[in-house]
């Protein structure tokens, strides 16, 4: 089975925050929660400005499964890395665990206490019935169940943003290095897959 | 002789041909260094760096970049310390974590079933002395009682994935999960204005003196049958004391961080208070053990003085001399008879 994967090629990310709202409105997200940021390192710097987009990487080893008091993350067959709604408790664990920043919290009650965790699903929904409405409600649109790909990379302008079968992903993206020339800079993969290309 | 001066001109040339030779074979290949020496280190470090590279070690050092996206930190591409304190917390704290709290509850059964209780040497009179006052009672219980109460809730986020999911299942779990979260968020400050009023109380109790190296010289009366003197606080309470000002103090503010995300405190600070909390509660844990185990079973006489207030003479007698003498100076009917 496919094991899937995102991968960001910063040579070709313009920074449009497309993939931010294509998410945002896929899901319904609620206010105040991102699934998906682009981020601009050197910004306003000529030649060195580089953005990537980054959500929940799914990683293999996901440390926020790790810390997880109780237990409310699962890997699913595909290697999406997906968590129980009705099982988390808001304890924020998982955000301070996670390098990629991915984790989001509604605000719940005083002293900014959290509710139940939120994150990308790599559109592939959570634990409830396919396409059911209360998967709608709590997780947003199961796009993999449908047959689809992620929202944000499917509608990616530039197809900087890869989203699929990693070693699809790992293809084309070789393939794009193999002619413009330069190295290549898969990033987060090392952090979130232990491999480079 | 020109025979032998001639011999000895050869032996002359011969010699210094070798030394030249040796030289030549030395020095010939050194002589590259007279053109690169000095350059060497100058090519080395203009040698350029692939500019690509030093963005991507600037992301893993966490550095800040810009996001239209607004939230806590995120305009930071990879967090890294996250890893290291999964790592800490998963790896050496909860294992040795619950090592600890096991060995000391074993090294205290042990001594209960080798010592025994400490009784009472002589009979009680039947006379009784106020040891606590009902405010200092009702201080104490109520730091107690919440200390048992963070206790469990916070043990139960440490080690309640490994002990009670099989046991509650994970809806079970979750639902007591979020109690218990809401418990210790809660009680936690109240916990800590308690703690605090307790210091504050009993801190001109608390300072360390002589007799307190001898008691602990007597094991505090616990190991042999000698009972050595003490006032009103006795050495082991006051390293009780000293405990919860120091480790205590730390919890509560490392508990603070903890407990309001709404300040915008950034992750790695929040690890480092989370591995401080962790330490210090289970220290203090540790240390509560013992604590309860001497104020109940392990002293016969001693829990009535907390909760009645009143200690019969022979224990004040046995286990704070100085301070039954120092009552009766101060006022001599204090003692008085329960009849």
């Amino acid at each position: 089975m496919a094991r899937m994967k995102f991968l960001c090629d910063a040579e070709r990310c313009i920074e449009c925050n497309a993939c931010v709202t294509a998410c945002k409105n896929e899901h319904e997200v609620p206010w105040g929660i991102n699934r998906r940021r682009v981020v601009t390192i050197d910004d306003g710097h000529h030649g060195d400005e580089k953005s990537i987009s980054v959500a929940c990487m799914h990683c293999s080893d996901a440390p926020c499964q790790a810390v997880c008091p109780v237990d409310c993350f699962y890997t699913t067959p595909e290697g999406v890395v997906l968590h129980d709604k009705d099982i988390c408790i808001g304890c924020g664990y998982c955000f301070y665990a996670c390098p990629f920043g991915a984790p989001q919290y509604p605000q719940e009650g005083a002293f900014g206490a959290r509710g139940k965790m939120d994150k990308c699903t790599f559109c592939a929904g959570g634990p409830e019935e396919d396409n059911s409405q209360a998967e709608l409600d709590k997780y947003g649109r199961n796009r993999l169940a449908e047959g689809k790909l992620p929202l944000c990379a499917e509608m990616c302008s530039t197809k900087a943003l890869l989203a699929g079968d990693g070693d699809i992903v790992a293809d084309l993206f070789r393939n794009r290095v193999v002619r413009r020339g330069g190295r290549p800079d898969n990033w987060g993969w090392d952090t979130a897959y232990k491999e480079q290309l | 002789m020109a025979v032998a001066d001639s011999l000895n001109k050869r032996k002359k040339m011969m010699l210094w041909s070798g030394i030249f030779i040796l030289l030549v074979i030395v020095l010939l290949p050194m002589s590259g260094y007279i053109v690169t020496g000095l350059n060497e280190s100058q090519q080395q470090s203009a040698e350029p760096t692939n500019p690509r590279a030093d963005t991507w070690r600037q992301v893993r050092q966490g550095n800040e970049g810009y996001t239209a996206v607004t939230g806590q930190e995120a305009n930071e591409l990879i967090q890294g310390s996250g890893e290291t304190w999964r790592q800490v917390r998963n790896g050496p704290m909860a294992t040795y974590g619950s090592w600890f709290l096991g060995f000391v509850l074993l090294v205290i059964m042990a001594f209960y079933i080798m010592r025994g209780r400490v009784e009472l040497t002589h009979p009680r009179t039947g006379e009784t002395v106020e040891r606590w006052t009902l405010n200092e009672r009702r201080l104490h219980w109520t730091t107690a009682i919440l200390f048992i109460l963070l206790t469990i809730t916070g043990l139960s986020i440490l080690y309640g994935r490994a002990v009670l999911i099989p046991l509650l299942g994970y809806p079970g779990f979750s639902l007591y999960a979020v109690g218990a979260k809401f418990v210790h968020n809660t009680l936690g400050p109240v916990f800590m204005i308690a703690l605090f009023a307790i210091l504050v109380k009993f801190f001109r109790h608390n300072f360390f003196n002589k007799v307190d190296l001898e008691w602990f010289k007597a094991y505090g009366g616990m190991v042999g049958d000698k009972h050595p003197s003490a006032g009103r606080m006795n050495g082991g309470e006051k390293v009780w004391y000293w405990a919860l000002a120091t480790a205590g103090l730390a919890l509560c503010f490392s508990g603070l961080v903890l407990d309001f995300p709404n300040f915008g405190q950034e992750r790695q600070v929040i690890q480092l208070a989370h591995v401080i909390h962790l330490t210090t509660a289970l220290l203090l844990i540790a240390f509560s053990f013992g604590h309860i185990y001497i104020g109940t079973i392990g002293t016969e006489g001693a829990l009535e003085g907390m909760t009645t207030g009143q200690v019969d003479v022979a224990w004040a007698e046995q286990h704070h001399d100085l301070w039954l003498q120092e009552m009766r100076e101060k006022n001599t009917d204090s003692p008085r008879s329960s009849e």
